[in-house]
């Protein structure tokens, strides 16, 4: 259970990216030579400031979104959830997750993820009459439901309130121990990278820029020092000044690039406060 | 709380049914008033007919059998032009709202005819089609064939894109994605065109009828003017409002149920 499933296949990843440039129009590069592989069954999570190219990059790998230079190798076996719920209003919640199965159990099947993510009681319903968690848990099980390799979420919790984004935090995190597809998490939020995610990227001038093991056991929790340091790593590598720096413990650091050494702190208690507490406040 | 509940009268009382039903009283009201003006001899005959003479003559015209005949002929005219404008409005929308080239082939075009007042056309369609059916027919079809072509087109195009993006990644055929999500996408603003569209059609049936027929509401309404007949006027126009409101909720309940899943039917 516990074993680490990256260690496995770390020979072939399942999500390769050489040297991909994207730009609009006439604009600068927004992805920039760009390299990024993903192991399978591997858990990411990209940071980055707005408008850094995290849904391009994103999209590019989804297909959405044709780049213009650069080897992108990707499973044919993917599924997105976005932002939004995206599901289609005039079908019932459980034709929208059975939605391009071509297999004669799509039902059963839709109806098997649906009761996995805690929606059983509502396969009839309309996608308008959920709640924006519901909607949410329904649009992963119709990413689910197709037993994707690679499970691409962009900023799927951003719209749902504190605690409802716990629990589906804690779900993703099942799910994906069920199933193990690579993911690839975007999040502007530095303690939902850190619980959910075995490496952490940050995306910046359209590249990886910092790209951070994190080897905290599962489950995570906010109180584990380590947690507290690495956060604090992550902060700073964003630009952000944490009130509570932590000392990077030293045997969790695996940066790529050397950053100076966080500023000693006294009240460690005060800082792994902060960032659970934060975790709750934040929506 | 259980004062609360008391003071305000269960739905159903007398208060409230007649809180309901008071709006009825005003055209009851005048229709009281137009009858006793009538007794009295103050409204002739053949300026209008009175409210219990037209009374009269509906029913004499229903058990001779000649209102039915008519109203089936006119039935009939209204439901064939509307086909072929339901048929032809969507397959250019069709054409032109899923396929670029379609467009730049079609609407351009079709948004010029729309301007053009199509009862205009009737002198036109009478020299090309005679006075028989089809110019009848014909005239039905154009005017309906706008509305559903506009509000369909405009309905194809204003379908949202992040679902049809996320329709893609599910893995969905261009095919699909048009059955699944496009054209369920565009049928809340087609049924707004279909219900405009049956309008227009009983406008051109009572422009086509009263040019030149030999039978339908229309032909009746004509003849009775020729015989100062204003209680058969009056009955044909009451036909045609009961045609139009029956086409209208024919609609509402096709709405009811095709677009069962909108929030603003969910609630009843
Ligand atoms: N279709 C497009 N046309 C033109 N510019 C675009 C398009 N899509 C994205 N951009 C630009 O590319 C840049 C990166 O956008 P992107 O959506 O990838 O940012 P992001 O990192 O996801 O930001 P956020 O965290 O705010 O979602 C932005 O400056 C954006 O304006
Ligand atoms: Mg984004």
């Amino acid at each position: 259970m516990n074993a680490h499933p990256a260690l496995t296949a770390r020979q072939h990843p399942v999500v390769h990216v050489a040297n991909l440039v994207r730009s609009f129009g006439r604009g600068p590069n927004i992805l920039d030579g760009l390299d990024l592989a993903i192991r399978a069954g591997e858990f990411v999570a990209l940071l980055g400031r707005s408008g850094s190219g995290k849904s391009t990059l994103l999209r590019t790998l989804a297909g959405l979104d044709e780049a213009p230079a650069g080897t992108v190798t990707v499973p044919a076996e993917r599924a997105v959830v976005f932002q939004e719920p995206r599901l289609v209003p005039w079908k019932r919640v459980w034709a929208n997750v059975a939605l391009g199965l071509r297999t004669p159990d799509a039902r059963e099947r839709a109806v098997a993820a649906l009761s996995e993510v805690g929606l059983s009681h509502r396969l009839e319903a309309w996608p308008l009459t959920l709640s924006g968690g519901e909607a949410q848990r329904a649009a992963l099980a119709r990413a689910l439901v197709r037993e994707p390799k690679l499970l691409l979420l962009d900023e799927p919790f951003a719209a749902l309130d504190a605690l409802t984004r716990l629990k589906t935090q804690g779900l993703v995190a099942s799910l994906w121990r069920a199933h193990r597809p690579a993911v690839l998490l975007v999040t502007h939020d530095v303690d939902e990278a850190l619980l959910l995610a075995d490496r952490v990227l940050v995306l910046d001038q359209g590249r990886i820029g910092f790209d951070l093991h994190v080897n905290l056991e599962r489950p995570r929790r906010h109180a584990q020092p380590a947690f507290a340091s690495l956060r604090s790593r992550l902060l700073r590598e964003l630009g952000v000044e944490d009130e509570n720096p932590v000392e990077p413990v030293e045997e969790l650091r695996t940066p790529v690039r050397n950053t100076a050494p966080a500023a000693p702190t006294h009240r460690l208690e005060d800082a792994v406060w902060a960032a659970s507490a934060d975790a709750l406040a934040r929506s | 709380m259980s004062a609360a509940v008391a003071s305000t009268p269960a739905p159903g009382t007398g208060s409230d049914q007649w809180l309901r039903n008071r709006r009825y009283l005003p055209p009851l009201l005048i229709v009281v008033l137009w009858q006793v003006a009538a007794s009295a001899g103050l409204i002739p005959t053949r300026t209008l007919a009175s409210p219990a003479m037209i009374a009269g003559t509906f029913a004499e015209l229903i058990t001779s059998g000649e209102l039915p005949r008519h109203l089936l002929v006119s039935l009939g005219r209204v439901a064939i032009g509307l086909g072929i404008g339901i048929v032809v409005g969507t397959t250019f929308a069709l054409i032109a709202g899923l396929s670029r080239r379609g467009e730049d082939l079609l609407d351009a075009t079709l948004q010029m005819l729309r301007t053009l007042p199509f009862l205009a056309l009737v002198p036109l369609f009478i020299l090309w089609f005679g006075i028989g059916e089809t110019p009848k027919i014909a005239l039905v079809a154009l005017g309906t064939m706008f509305p559903i072509y506009l509000t369909l087109f405009a309905g194809i195009r204003g379908v949202d894109a992040k679902l049809i993006e996320a329709g893609g990644t599910l893995g969905l055929t261009r095919r699909e994605q048009v059955f699944h999500i496009v054209l369920p996408g565009a049928l809340p603003s087609a049924l707004v065109g279909l219900r405009y569209a049956l309008g227009v059609a009983w406008l051109s049936l009572v422009v086509a009828e009263q040019i030149n027929a030999d039978t339908g509401i229309g032909f009746l309404v004509m003849t009775a003017r020729d015989f100062l007949r204003t209680d058969i006027i009056l009955v044909g126009l009451i036909v045609y409002a009961i045609l139009g409101l029956s086409a209208d909720q024919i609609v509402r309940i096709l709405e009811r149920r095709v677009l069962a899943w909108r929030p603003s039917f969910l609630k009843d």
